[in-house]
């Protein structure tokens, strides 16, 4: 009966064959995840940020962890886009045919349209991921992604700049995530991806000093959770667009937990840092859940725990 | 490079706060000294970097000092426990490039150089170690490495001698360094040694498999991860 499981799942308009995918900046361009395990089993495959200059990041140290998550503060350490146009994305695509998903980190609202028209040329490239947790440097660095009008200006200029279905990928760092994801449903967005890391910090005692050189630090993995599904649930409460979850997702029953509170597909990050085969167990797992919760098709989990109580 | 449970043999104490781990499965992943295991550890959620500092057909051994919780919590590690190990990670030393090698050591950066040494005995070169701790009772490895016949140089810190004191000695008839240790000790031993070398670096890590970019260094080639490019470098590509 197992077999039977109708796994797939779709973010729009973009069909996926399963509901998995690697979440950016824990899969690299894909040369380096092939190495590890077999990535023409996922659903979507999600790139590294890309940014417009290559990037060397922050200083180290860069991660550090917790009881149940870790830190990281890489600082977007990517090739740049002409590098990942000429080599890393055309590399993924000839090892995998499912969706391709380009990750796309502005630091001015005009980077973002630059970018978003860039991977426009590549037929490769299935869908912009939208990251807008990068420093807005012409507003002294706070976050595009906690301002709801600088997340919709950038939502706007690359709606302008690409006719390829827009992602858009909110920060949690903020007081009322829905404000944000309506306004960027409003100027176009055709599906909205959460949770990014949240922020935090931790002290070496050691040296007395913070335990990462910038200080500060997105946390991610399993201590997530919670907070991804109650952000993933408001914002299924408050937009008609399609949201793919993400943050601690670590085994299906995880995957599951998040599709029932409104995301269409899910990915995972640091599960896989821990145990690089983490994404192609929950795909192996997730038909027995679903079998076993009653279910025979993934796409009917979507949103259920929205409907009336019993 | 192979994930899989180790079985614990041993794990004892072999100095102040250092242990001895001896794991027992498939070591086929082990091409050269200086490569590393990355354990997973109850109680901390990322993997833990460990130089292989010695091995054959049955298993593995590591020498780790305790530091902090996941160094504490795999020192309570028993026989009959498995570890669940990635093994075979990074680059490693390269052997072929010497024909009389000078090891130098600081502190717990000795284990790979252990393999190393063991690597050049095989094809036939008795390498010189140069070792540094903090006091008598941090030494470890100094014996094993005089039962392989090398000379052995030790410095401690407690007597006021630092492995530089002693390199422009220990380097006389050498044609190449190989050095793991602190990365003050290896910036010192960068700058002040003649020979060429290879160094092996640490930085904090979370994937330990080329994922994540959190262990990325700075080269003249541009960053490189530790963890898959690294974690040996030659000293002429260090942007130090
Ligand atoms: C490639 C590689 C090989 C290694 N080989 C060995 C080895 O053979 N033997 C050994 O004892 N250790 C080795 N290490 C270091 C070892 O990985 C760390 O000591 C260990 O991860 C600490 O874990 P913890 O949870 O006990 O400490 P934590 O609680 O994470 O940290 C405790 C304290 O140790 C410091 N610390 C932690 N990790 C490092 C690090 N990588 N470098 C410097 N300071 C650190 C922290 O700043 C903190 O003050 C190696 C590291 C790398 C990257
Ligand atoms: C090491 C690391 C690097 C990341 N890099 C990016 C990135 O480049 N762009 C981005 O949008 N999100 C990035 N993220 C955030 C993840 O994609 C994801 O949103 C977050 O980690 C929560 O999911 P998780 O708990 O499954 O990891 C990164 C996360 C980690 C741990």
């Amino acid at each position: 009966m197992v077999s039977a499981v109708d796994l797939s799942a779709s973010v729009g308009a973009v069909r996926l064959k399963n509901p998995v995918m690697p979440a950016s900046g824990t899969f690299g361009f894909g040369a380096d995840a092939a190495r590890l395990y077999d990535i023409t089993r996922l659903g979507g495959a999600v790139m590294k940020g890309v940014t417009k200059e290559p990037r060397f990041g922050n200083d180290q140290p860069r991660v550090t962890d917790c009881p149940a998550g870790m830190l990281n503060a890489v600082g977007l350490e990517n090739p740049g886009i002409d590098s990942v146009m000429k080599q890393e994305l055309p590399a993924l695509a000839r090892m995998y045919k499912g969706p391709i998903i380009a990750n796309v980190c502005g630091f001015t609202v005009d980077e973002y349209a630059e970018l978003a028209a860039r991977f426009d040329e590549s037929q490769d490239v299935a869908a912009l991921e939208i990251n807008i947790s990068c420093p807005n440097v012409s507003h002294g660095g706070m976050a595009f992604g906690t301002d709801s009008v600088a997340a919709a200006a950038v939502t706007r200029a690359v709606r302008r700049a690409s006719g390829k279905p827009i992602w858009v990928k909110l920060s949690p760092n903020v007081t009322d995530i829905t404000r944000i994801a309506r306004a960027c449903e409003d100027e176009g967005a055709d599906a909205l991806c959460l949770i990014n890391t949240l922020l935090g910090m931790r002290v070496d005692l050691r040296t007395r000093r913070p335990a990462l050189a910038n200080t500060f630090g997105g946390l991610s993995g399993p201590c997530a959770l919670p907070v991804a599904l109650r952000m993933v649930w408001q914002v299924y409460e408050a937009v008609r667009i399609p949201i793919v979850g993400m943050g601690g997702v670590s085994s299906a029953r995880d995957a599951v937990e998040m599709t029932l509170a409104g995301a269409s597909a899910v990915e995972i990050g640091t599960a896989a840092l821990v145990d690089p085969s983490a994404l192609i167990r929950v795909i192996d797992e997730l038909p027995r859940v679903i079998t076993e919760m009653g279910y025979a098709r993934y796409a009917d989990l979507v949103g259920k725990a929205h409907q009336g109580k019993g | 490079m192979r994930q899989g449970l180790y079985n614990v043999i041993s794990n004892e104490s072999v100095a102040r706060g250092v242990y001895r781990l001896r794991l027992e499965g498939s070591t086929r992943a082990l091409a050269r000294a200086g490569q590393f295991a990355d354990i997973r550890i109850d109680g901390v959620y990322l993997r833990r970097p460990f130089s292989v500092a010695d091995w054959d057909d049955e298993g593995f051994v590591i020498l780790y000092k305790v530091v902090g919780e996941g160094t504490r919590a795999l020192a309570g590690a028993r026989p009959g426990h498995s570890l669940d190990v990635i093994l075979g990670l990074g680059n490693g030393f390269d052997e072929t490039i010497s024909r009389a090698p000078l090891l130098i050591g600081g502190g717990v950066g000795a284990p790979p150089l252990y393999a190393l040494a063991k690597r050049f005995i095989g094809i036939g070169i008795k390498p010189v170690a140069l070792l540094g701790f903090a006091s008598r009772c941090d030494i470890i490895l100094a014996d094993e490495l005089r039962a392989l016949d090398c000379r052995v140089m030790v410095t401690l810190e407690s007597e006021g001698e630092r492995v530089t004191d002693r390199l422009d000695e220990a380097s006389a008839d050498r044609d190449r360094f190989y050095a793991c240790g602190p990365e003050g000790m290896l910036r010192a031993v960068k700058r002040q040694c003649g020979l060429p070398g290879q160094l092996s670096l640490e930085t904090r890590m979370a994937c330990g498999v080329g994922l994540c970019r959190g262990c990325t260094c700075m080269t003249l080639t541009g960053g490189k991860r530790v963890c898959v490019e690294g974690p040996v470098f030659d000293k002429e590509a260090l942007a130090w």
